[in-house]
């Protein structure tokens, strides 16, 4: 009997509680705007203490000249993070919303559509990636393209001089077959969608429609791509970084396991750093049936729809992309810059990385749909396969799962 | 209601127990009724649940978990499935280890006790990520299981990209079998989004790296329990066996292993309940991969929740794994009941 009371007794504070809690938390339909100065609050993805160091510091110069106080926060992990203080209704003010995760935020409605009228100034290949509905919502922050990595050492151990440089599929299977030696892969590349997919822009296809609301994986141009690529792990022309015991491709490549392979341009610095003695070139991605193709990865500056703070907000995250202080963020932490007009500067600049800058101008981003983790995770379970897999079947796998999460 | 001398300690009674009931009230009983709000209603995460904005979504989160042919479902068995293997080898296990290990520091003919039970505790103490990192070097391909496994001549696995089963192994390696081609009664049938063929899997090789971390960290703290009990046992009953000329095998089955009952129930009560909400290690270790063979419920729950921010059915696995922890408890407190 008393224990049947005490139970009640608990749960109705409990619920007393809970619906106490509830009316305290109401949402304003309309986020209170303030007007001179302010104090944001920007969270950052960072690469390292070169990029949250530079990133401070374009928050310091911006704040002194503009009066507000900016506050630099390097996330650890961005995602769940973010998504905590979205909860909360404590967003940051200016935050790194990343391609991927893009329309996942833009969705549920998270972020300022700040930037309709500033798309112009950047890549409308990355722009892309930050639209939704027809709406620009954040400016990119800098961008990465993938490209073809040569051990020039080992071109010349098989014998191959720089007329041989691969541009159709066929010459990388050729060139693949030569550089097929006791010890040495000729290709490393990533088990994932994230390189892939390159094959599949190549062949004319994408996993998902321009506008992101029909899966269209299972297409003749995507299925060629993937059984191009199938063919080149069978014949062991081709292998995951896992099978060369590398946590990546660039590591594979680093240590002279690979001869070749498909990563983006941050593969510089490391590199750089990690095998400082090797000595590559960097070309395009070989162009398929389709022609050119190649993935970018991109990032931008996101301002919270909750933010309180939108048009300081927005001077801050101007001021991040004019073209001298992209220029600084490269200096700094060897991002290429996402700016139209900064980009001749920068290939000047930096000569050989003129594969990854061509390839921004053509560049497919990531999938721009909103709720594609798990089905993209399963893509990726699915590709880790491929080599004993059949492409048909990992194609229609993906749409029959992304039609649900799209819910078409 | 109590009357007389006593009556008004009621009061007092409450009073004492207010600061504990509190507490817990408002930082567990509480939150678990928000987080059972949250599985009924599809919540993107922007601002509070519990406004009247919030789409209700009634018992579809559940349903999506086992009535519903699609991604979900097939995520969540897939990860009931890898649990289960894990629990199913991991529990009996750790708990024979940690019944050995404690019966070996127990013994009065050993030497340096201390440093033994030190030595065996010491995994138990540290933090996990940090096993988990160590280990994730030692299963490298070239690790140093690799090497070790290469001395005897045999061309170790590649631990963490290996996603496959290890009964499926097992049947190819007998011949019973084809892997490549598994027979189409089970690879062409199944239940609640699987296959046959994909439910008797078995734990992947990449699980069995994390069953051996977690079966090397975790035995030490049980061995604690085992030996505490071991040392609370009357020496006298021992001896009374050894009088009645029984083996050491026979004084160990039936005189000092009934008397570990309860220790026993705890230690497979708080196995079970800990392996089947083993979190860090995949999470530190493998993310689910490869091939999702290491995806368990509690890391889908997250994975759902933080990365596809579909927080309602994030929060609908984590009550699905309650009520299968709880009803798993129940039989094993069944089973292992006293018989009369």
């Amino acid at each position: 009997m008393t224990t049947r009371l005490l139970l009640a007794a608990v749960t109705a504070g409990t619920l007393v509680a809970a619906s106490a809690c509830g009316s305290g938390f109401d949402d304003n339909s309309k986020t209170q705007q303030s007007s001179g100065p302010a104090s944001i609050q920007i969270m950052i993805a960072s690469s390292g203490d070169a990029e949250t160091k530079s990133v401070q510091d374009a928050a310091a110069a911006w704040a002194k000249s503009s009066g507000n106080t900016a506050t630099v926060t390097p996330a650890q992990d961005i995602v769940q993070q973010l998504g905590q203080a979205l909860a909360g209704n404590t967003p940051p003010d200016v935050f790194y919303v990343d391609a991927a995760r893009f329309a996942d935020y833009a969705s549920v409605g998270a972020l300022e559509p700040y930037a309709q009228d500033m798309g112009g100034a950047f890549l409308p290949a990355l722009n892309q990636s930050f639209t939704d509905g027809g709406k620009l919502y954040c400016v990119p922050k800098d961008v990465s393209t993938l490209a073809l990595e040569i051990n020039t050492d080992l071109w010349k151990k098989a014998g191959l001089t720089d007329a041989d440089y691969p541009t159709t599929w066929d010459q990388l299977t050729a060139v693949a077959q030569k550089l097929k030696m006791p010890g040495v892969t000729p290709l490393a590349i990533g088990d994932t969608r994230d390189r892939i997919g390159a094959f599949l822009v190549q062949a004319g296809g994408w996993w998902v429609s321009k506008d992101g609301k029909q899966p269209t994986a299972d297409t003749p141009q995507n299925e060629q791509a993937l059984a191009y690529v199938q063919s080149l792990l069978k014949n062991g022309l081709a292998k995951y970084p896992k099978a060369l015991d590398a946590g990546w491709a660039g590591e594979a490549f680093g240590k002279g396991k690979a001869a070749m392979t498909i990563e983006g341009n941050w593969i510089k610095g490391a590199l750089t750093s990690d095998f400082p003695n090797l000595k590559y070139v960097v070309k395009e991605l070989p162009a398929g049936p389709a022609g050119k193709g190649t993935l970018s990865f991109t990032q931008c500056w996101g301002i919270a729809a909750k933010s309180q703070h939108k048009q300081q907000a927005v001077s801050f995250v101007q001021a991040a992309t004019t073209a001298e202080q992209q220029a600084a963020f490269t200096k700094a932490f060897g991002v290429m810059p996402s700016r139209t007009d900064a980009q001749s500067a920068y290939q000047q600049q930096y000569p050989e990385d003129a594969p990854f800058v061509a390839g921004a101008q053509y560049a497919q981003g990531p999938v721009n749909a909103p709720k594609m983790d798990s089905v993209l995770a399963d893509l990726d379970a699915q590709l880790q396969g491929l080599q004993t897999g059949n492409p048909k079947a990992i194609l229609q796998r993906f749409d029959k799962n992304a039609k649900t999460a799209l819910g078409g | 209601m109590a009357t007389g001398i006593r009556g008004n300690e009621r009061g007092a009674g409450w009073l004492f127990i207010a600061p504990a009931a509190i507490v817990l009230g408002l930082f567990m009983a509480l939150p678990i009724l928000m987080a059972l709000w949250v599985s009924l209603t599809s919540w993107n995460g922007q601002g509070s649940p519990f406004t009247s904005d919030v789409p209700f979504a009634g018992l579809d989160n559940y349903t999506k978990l086992f009535a519903e042919d699609g991604l979900a479902r097939q995520d969540f068995m897939t990860s009931v499935r890898n649990n289960g293997y894990y629990v199913l080898f991991v529990v009996p296990i750790q708990t024979v280890l940690a019944l050995g290990l404690a019966l070996v520091v127990n013994n009065r003919m050993l030497k340096n006790k201390g440093f033994f039970r030190t030595a065996f505790y010491f995994p138990s103490v540290t933090s996990s990520v940090a096993i988990s990192v160590v280990f994730l070097f030692m299963f490298a391909n070239t690790g140093a299981i690799n090497a070790v496994l290469g001395v005897f001549g045999i061309d170790g696995p590649q631990w963490f990209a290996d996603p496959r089963g290890v009964l499926h192994l097992l049947l190819g390696w007998t011949g019973l079998v084809d892997v490549n081609a598994p027979p189409a009664a089970l690879a062409d049938h199944g239940v609640l989004g699987l296959t046959w063929w994909d439910w008797i899997s078995g734990p992947s090789v990449a699980m069995c790296a994390i069953i051996t971390l977690v079966v090397w960290t975790t035995s030490g703290t049980f061995m604690l329990m085992f030996l505490a009990a071991l040392q609370n046992l009357p020496v006298q009953l021992d001896e009374a066996g050894l009088i009645d000329g029984a083996n050491r095998w026979q004084r160990f089955r039936h005189i000092t292993l009934p008397q570990l009952r309860p220790t026993l129930f705890l230690v497979l009560t708080l196995g079970l309940i800990a392996t089947w909400q083993v979190f860090d290690q995949i999470y530190v270790m493998s993310q689910g991969n490869p091939a999702k063979t290491t995806l368990t419920p509690a890391f889908l729950s997250y994975r759902t929740a933080f990365r596809d921010f579909d927080y309602g059915s994030g929060a609908a696995i984590s009550f699905v794994l309650f009520v299968l922890i709880v009803v798993l408890t129940l039989f094993q407190r069944w089973v292992m009941r006293e018989r009369r």
